[in-house]
């Protein structure tokens, strides 16, 4: 069982990579919509391939107002 | 279809469709690859007159006000169906404002019924808002786990009454639907939209785009928008065509509905199509530069053939390999809530998928005008719908001025709003607040707004004046929140920001610690929500006795600066 610090670094690694932005520039606390420039279309795609990743299914209402990285983490976590 | 002038209610209408079309498939609901559900008009009315009977045992009586906060799914139709048919004033709300948004607007609303998701209430519930005296006494939650705690809720599955409910016959001028444009922050505009302005928006629509048992609709617009609730309910209800709903809405799902269901119609905000543009140029320009040049040829021709009208069938034909994921039957794809750029239309009509680009706000009922497609003009949106009447006010000598409508559509008015329903309705004409032009073909173009505020993509209304409160007790000498083209017009519908004009005390100067306060301010918006930048300004803004800034007299003091050097970057 994966800790809510090791989700995290993952969901922040799998986002460096699928928006091809340096590792180790994204931060737990930083607001993904600002600090990847991405719209709400290319976030629900982040989710897919995050739920693709851990093997959950994360409802849309889960995500519903979350903008940061922590908090995506999460939810996740309470899934897994 | 039914003949619409012969009824006085959505709720006359609709109960008649659930008879006339009984056998014929009403809504699917599917989540991500698995199909859900699939109702019948029998099955609906099945589901929907018990809890029709349950709401008016419970004590909802003709002219009471409920409301519904859903995501688009059976339940959101089927509830609103019970609502009218029991001669309830309907007040759909946006799933996607916050919970304290949400309160503030059921207790603008006064509405007695609340029905909803269960993740919806389980953050409704806890709110600070929720201590806020309101009237609703009646909460109905749907997809509630079986040992949920729903602080004083019913379940939506398990209240159904007995027997059959009394319809409850309404007017065409009564109010079916309380409908909020925009504005959570100190002024909520409540639209009241009669009977009358959905049965003539409806017979408005479908002379141009008409629904037929067959045609599926799929719904993936907010139902609580304007655009959504006509075509992703009522329209296709009255002409026995089906719905269907996705409970996941991402790209991948959605790409897959388009085929799995066979979709005739569907709606989208323009930031979805422009993904949907950049989607298809990603893979043809995968192509071969052979497959390539043999491909552009095809599309020339096709765009040759489809000058004058769309030809569908010939379309499909020309450009299988483009048509096939949309699931080959495609007719149209219908775009709102926010203006949509010329050359994303003109795409896809070039690769035989018309667009259906239009004009319209909450306030003046769906659309106004619509691109007939006859022919298709990208550059433009479209002409008046029959029985609308378009006038351009004070226009100046290139004929551009405010956007005047007049017609059966438009809203009674602002819910407890008489003084601004006043400035907004003169003398029967809606005064829309954008610019526009008619061309020498009677076809309506658009070049900006003349109200501060902005719509993004997404089909959002953002009044600045209701996002001031984020920044207040920002230690600066005072501060404003402007659309950018409202200060500095652009004659465009593109490019729309906000502003934060401040005025700093003397002395101060605009330091690192104050533009990170006002960016950590800023992040608490919604990402729609956000400012792009702040102008400073030296003097003090002009107020009124009651010491409210005169925003316009501000506007046009700021509108003095050179907009490129004003504006600084957050």
């Amino acid at each position: 069982m994966r800790t809510l610090e090791q989700t995290t670094q993952e969901v922040l690694d799998l986002a460096s990579k699928h928006f091809n932005v340096p590792a180790g520039s994204l931060a737990p606390e930083d607001d993904f919509f600002k600090k990847l420039g991405i719209d709400s279309l290319q976030t629900l795609e982040m989710l897919s391939r995050l739920e693709n990743h851990f093997g959950i299914e994360l409802p849309d209402y889960e995500v519903q107002g979350v903008s940061d990285f922590r908090t995506l983490a999460s939810r996740i976590q309470s899934r897994l | 279809m039914l003949d619409l002038s012969k009824y006085q209610s959505i709720g006359a209408a609709l109960k008649d469709a659930l008879d006339q079309f009984s056998n014929e498939v009403c809504l699917i609901e599917a989540d991500r690859e698995r199909e859900k559900e699939r109702l019948s008009y029998h099955d609906f009315k099945e589901r929907a007159h018990p809890l029709a009977k349950a709401l008016q045992d419970s004590g909802l009586a003709a002219g009471d006000r409920a409301s519904v906060i859903m995501t688009n799914q059976s339940k959101w139709l089927i509830s609103a169906y019970a609502i009218f048919h029991d001669g309830g004033v309907l007040v759909p709300l946006d799933y996607k404002l916050t919970p304290d948004e949400q309160w503030q607007l059921l207790k603008h609303s006064g509405a007695k019924v609340l029905i909803t998701e269960y993740p919806i209430w389980r953050q409704l519930s806890v709110a600070e808002g929720c201590s806020r005296a309101t009237e609703v006494k009646t909460v109905l939650v749907t997809e509630a786990p079986a040992n949920a705690e729903l602080g004083g809720a019913q379940r939506w599955e398990e209240f159904r009454g007995a027997g059959e409910a009394t319809f409850a016959p309404r007017t065409r001028n009564d109010t079916a639907c309380i409908v909020y444009s925009s504005g959570t922050g100190g002024r909520p505009k409540g639209c009241m939209m009669t009977h009358e302005n959905y049965l003539e928006q409806c017979v408005a629509l479908t002379s141009i785009y008409p629904f037929a048992p067959g045609v599926r609709y799929l719904s993936i617009l907010p139902t609580n928008h304007a655009i959504d609730f006509m075509v992703g309910f009522f329209g296709p209800f009255i002409c026995g065509a089906a719905v269907v709903h996705l409970r996941t809405l991402r790209p991948e799902y959605v790409r897959e509905a388009f085929s799995k269901y066979k979709i005739t119609y569907v709606s989208l905000v323009p930031l979805v199509l422009k993904n949907l543009q950049k989607g298809l140029q990603a893979r043809f320009e995968e192509l071969s530069p052979g497959k390539r040049r043999v491909f552009n040829a095809i599309v020339a021709i096709n765009k040759a053939l489809t000058k004058s009208r769309p030809r569908l069938g010939l379309s499909r034909r020309l450009l299988r390999q483009v048509h096939e994921p949309f699931g080959g039957e495609l007719r149209t794809i219908i775009v709102g809530g926010a203006f949509t750029e010329p050359q994303t239309l003109q795409f896809f009509y070039d690769l035989g998928i018309p667009v259906a680009n239009g004009y319209g706000l909450t306030e003046g009922g769906t659309a106004i005008t619509v691109n007939d497609l006859k022919p298709f003009r990208a550059d433009t949106v479209g002409k008046p719908l029959p029985g609308m009447e378009v006038r351009i006010v004070n226009a100046s000598a290139d004929g551009i001025g405010e956007v005047a409508v007049r017609s059966k559509t438009v809203m009674s008015g602002y819910l407890n709003e008489p003084e601004l329903t006043a400035e907004t309705i003169v003398d029967g004409w809606l005064m829309t607040g954008d610019l526009g032009r008619f061309d020498a073909t009677g076809h309506l173009q658009l070049f900006g707004r003349k109200k501060n505020m902005i719509v993004t993509e997404e089909g959002k209304n953002i009044y600045p004046e209701d996002i001031e409160a984020v920044f207040e007790s920002l230690p600066v000498k005072e501060f404003c929140v402007f659309a950018a083209n409202y200060i500095w017009p652009q004659r465009s519908m593109v490019g729309e920001q906000l502003l934060l004009a401040l005025h700093l005390e003397p002395g101060q100067t605009y330091s690192e610690d104050l533009r990170r306060d006002i960016s950590a301010r800023n992040n608490k918006l919604l990402n729609y929500k956000r400012i792009h930048g702040v102008v400073l300004f030296s003097e003090d803004f002009s107020r009124t006795a009651s010491l409210k800034i005169k925003r316009n007299m501000l506007a046009e003091q700021l509108a003095t600066l050179d907009r490129a050097s004003a504006i600084l970057p957050l």
